[in-house]
């Protein structure tokens, strides 16, 4: 019972909303706003066998090899800037200017080096603005360990790859995840915006030529798209932070309740 | 008897940016195998300095550690210290179980023994029940049991604490405090306990040292010549006891106004 | 007795003296990396037409800052992206406070705000060309969605944050609605606003660059996107660190006004996702 009122406030909304756009849209002339039941009707048709696996799956790609590779990179250097003071204060100065450069003019200073027509400069794109809240991040939860917490380790002679796996990375991923999430948003926006440039394919690049050809209704599926892509990436990363960060949860709430 | 940890000519001083500040200035001492021995001293009398200096985390000034006829350059291998932060000791990401066995896992303790010694460790402690938690989901008390069970299943010859219990209530530190006399004695382990409460150093030790304010010597060697069975009730209403804890406490208001040993 | 009362772990001086250790290492690192692209370049280890010498970017830096059509593009982004975030906060904090004080509306929008918070506002870039074009709205309309979300979601977390015995002294006391609202939901939910302002005033610049180098909205990104293309690598580059200096600046702003309201502040907070 108590899950079916749940699901119906969460579901009320939702559906109301595209109820009203449904009628709202309906008898629309306006070439800006198709009716809905439109945009719906070409959804099938326009993102084909052939889109999926030309434009959107390859897009795809690009930002989870970015993302990865931000993530590994910006872990690894924020571990071994985080653990030494003197590396971190001859650092962080000329990483929090990289960190504030708005990422979208990566792809300017990237075209110089690489042109930007392969996939390398794209991921490129993705990978050098992704890197920086996880760096920043990383570095600030690896400062923030608890000097008991490392004495302990040390005490119970614990060695360096066990420190770094059980004590370092753990005590770290709260901030970790955090650096995670926002680089996530700035590498779909990245994954959008690399397309932009040059004659491409991919997600972003689809949307564009739709609504400069005038294809409005399938300009709007792909918007529907990408938002349900973004949506979905989201829950992906709570599912998982969810599961990695249990112990955090709880002990922020006994913290809470003490 | 076997001498178990012996310091001798022990001095830290700090130094930062031209400064210095002598912390201890010169301890000698020497407890034997499976003694059980207090270090009382007035607030910043250098107790947490000291602990750090013989547990290898802190690299002294002159003189030496020497566990077990080995000098101490580092955490040594058969030491173990329980901290008084207890919630910042324990690892919260893993479960009661998982925390004992860490140390064990990296002294490559084969899984049977493993086992065998974490359910024994928290058998003794009485969290046989709690394994499989978390340590913020136990009381303070409960979480400070963890961190001597780690301590115990990790089989150390001598065993640090720090002022383990200056942050539980009263009483659950008395029941602490007779779970560390109990342990001592089944399991033969020596103790090294560091405390600034007067009466808990005389109840637990069979030795008290008492510290002078900084830079730290050591005012007196206390014997406490009470009987071997000890119980909160009778033995803290004993005649001997108020008087060795009125020692104490003279030495311990002698150490705050500076006085040296002749 | 902790590490930290030892009391030789943190006289001020000492700790004065570390930070001014630590600011020396710092500028000394920004000084290493200036150094490197200045030599790079010049060694011939990196194309120069790729990677212009720092000081050619300085000079040309100077130079710009003598042409009116930098300042002129300097200001349309400094204004759109103020307008935007100006916009984004006043909208996100009436529309938090209210949806966070009546729970049946938090219950009914929740799901909504998690459907909707992470589709991405480049998405919207095709409907607010076909809208408006390269006109600084096309811009507006995407910083405002973007940072919008960010406020939102920071208020709500402050409104649930408070504390419910305080809310009920306050209600036992009849303190109006709004009163509470002022006296009790507004000051806890403060911090988590400014976490909200810090976090959005990012977000509304890289949206306003965006729109600019992507849209051809006027300001300083579509003033990289033409450099860039027309071959003014020194400008390019010489355009970025302003950009980038912006960002420094909007970071530090923001910080400095977060730790301002969090001076006073005494419950425990965390930054909410």
């Amino acid at each position: 019972m108590r899950l079916l009122t749940t699901l119906a406030y969460a579901l009320a909304l939702p559906i109301v909303l595209v109820v009203v756009w449904w009628f709202a849209s309906a008898g629309s002339e306006s070439v800006f706003w198709p009716p809905l039941s439109k945009i719906v009707g070409v959804f099938g048709e326009t993102w084909n066998a052939d889109r999926w696996t030309g434009d959107v799956l390859p897009s795809l790609a690009r930002l989870a090899v970015g993302y990865l590779v931000a993530l590994v990179l910006g872990v690894l250097l924020g571990v071994l800037i985080g653990l030494h003071r003197p590396v971190r204060a001859f650092c962080e100065p000329t990483l929090e200017f990289f960190r504030a450069v708005p990422p979208p003019v990566l792809v300017p200073v990237i075209a110089l080096f690489l042109g930007y027509t392969g996939d390398t400069s794209k991921v490129v794109t993705i990978a050098v603005g992704c890197v920086w809240p996880i760096l920043l991040n990383t570095v600030e939860g690896v400062r923030g360990l608890d000097e008991v917490m490392l004495d302990t380790a040390r005490c119970y002679r614990l060695s360096a790859w066990t420190r770094l796996r059980q004590v370092v990375l753990r005590g770290a991923s709260p901030q970790i995840a955090a650096g995670a999430r926002q680089a996530l948003s700035i590498g779909v926006i990245l994954m959008v915006i690399s397309e932009l440039f040059g004659a491409n394919r991919g997600l972003g690049a689809s949307i564009v030529q739709f609504q400069r050809s005038f294809a409005i209704p399938q300009m709007w599926t792909g918007i529907i798209l990408l938002g349900i892509l973004g949506f979905l990436l989201s829950v992906l990363f709570r599912l998982v932070e969810h599961y990695a960060l249990a112990w955090y949860r709880g002990l922020r709430q006994a913290d809470r309740g003490a | 008897m076997p001498t178990a940890l012996d310091v001798r000519g022990l001095k830290k001083t700090y130094t930062t940016g031209g400064t210095s500040l002598e912390a201890i200035e010169q301890l000698d001492f020497s407890i034997g195998k499976g003694e059980l021995v207090c270090i009382v001293g007035p607030s910043g009398a250098g107790k947490t300095t000291l602990l750090r200096c013989i547990s290898g985390l802190l690299d002294a000034t002159a003189g030496v550690v020497e566990l077990d006829g080995t000098a101490v350059t580092e955490p040594p291998a058969g030491m173990a210290v329980v901290f008084q932060e207890y919630g910042r000791s324990l690892f919260p990401w893993l479960t009661v179980r998982q925390n004992v066995e860490l140390p064990l896992k990296e002294k490559k303790v084969p899984r049977a023994r493993r086992t065998e010694l974490v359910d024994e460790a928290l058998d003794a402690v009485g969290l046989s029940d709690s394994a499989a938690s978390h340590p913020w989901q136990l009381s303070g008390g409960m979480q400070q049991r963890v961190a001597i069970a780690r301590a115990i299943a990790y089989e150390p010859s001598v065993l640090l604490m720090d002022e383990p219990f200056a942050a539980v209530d009263a009483q659950t530190r008395a029941d602490l405090e007779d779970l560390v006399r109990e342990l001592w004695k089944r399991l033969g382990v020596t103790v090294l306990f560091v405390t600034h409460d007067i009466d808990e150093a005389v109840y637990l030790g069979e030795r008290v040292l008492v510290l002078s304010n900084r830079p730290t010597v050591i005012l007196e060697d206390v014997a406490i010549d009470l009987p071997d069975e000890r119980d909160q009730l009778t033995t803290r209403s004993a005649p001997r006891f108020a008087e060795l804890r009125a020692h104490v406490y003279e030495l311990i208001q002698k150490a705050k106004k500076g006085e040296r040993p002749a | 007795m902790t590490v930290a009362t030892v009391p030789v772990a943190g006289t001020r001086t000492e700790r004065v003296a570390g930070r001014g250790r630590d600011a020396t290492l710092g500028v000394l690192g920004l000084l290493v990396v200036v150094g490197l692209v200045e030599a790079l370049p010049r060694l011939g280890i990196v194309n120069d037409r790729y990677l212009p010498p720092a000081s050619a970017m300085f000079t040309e830096l100077a130079g710009q800052l003598g042409e009116a059509a930098f300042w002129t593009a300097l200001g349309d982004t400094l204004r759109g992206w103020a307008l935007g975030l100006a916009v984004a906060m006043a909208a996100g904090i009436v529309l938090g406070v209210l949806i966070g004080s009546v729970g049946i509306l938090r219950d009914l929008t929740a799901s909504t705000i998690e459907f909707l918070r992470p589709i991405p506002s480049v998405a919207l870039i095709p409907l607010v060309v076909l809208l408006y074009g390269s006109r600084p709205t096309s811009a507006l309309v995407l910083v405002v969605y973007a940072a919008f979300w960010q406020i939102l979601v920071q208020v709500l977390y402050g409104v649930a944050d408070v504390d419910p015995v305080v809310r009920d002294t306050a209600r036992s006391y009849r303190f109006s609605r709004l009163a509470i609202i002022r006296t009790v939901v507004w000051p806890t939910a403060l911090p988590y606003v400014m976490t909200g302002f810090r976090l959005a005033a990012s977000v509304a610049l890289i949206l306003e660059i965006t729109a600019e180098l992507i849209i051809g909205v006027p300001g300083l990104g579509k003033s990289i996107g033409v450099a860039q293309s027309s071959g003014a690598v020194e400008k390019t580059y010489a355009l970025v660190i302003v950009v980038g200096i912006i960002g420094v600046a909007v970071n530090l702003l923001a910080r400095a006004l977060e730790r301002r309201t969090l001076r006073w502040h005494v419950s425990v907070r965390r930054e909410a996702r």
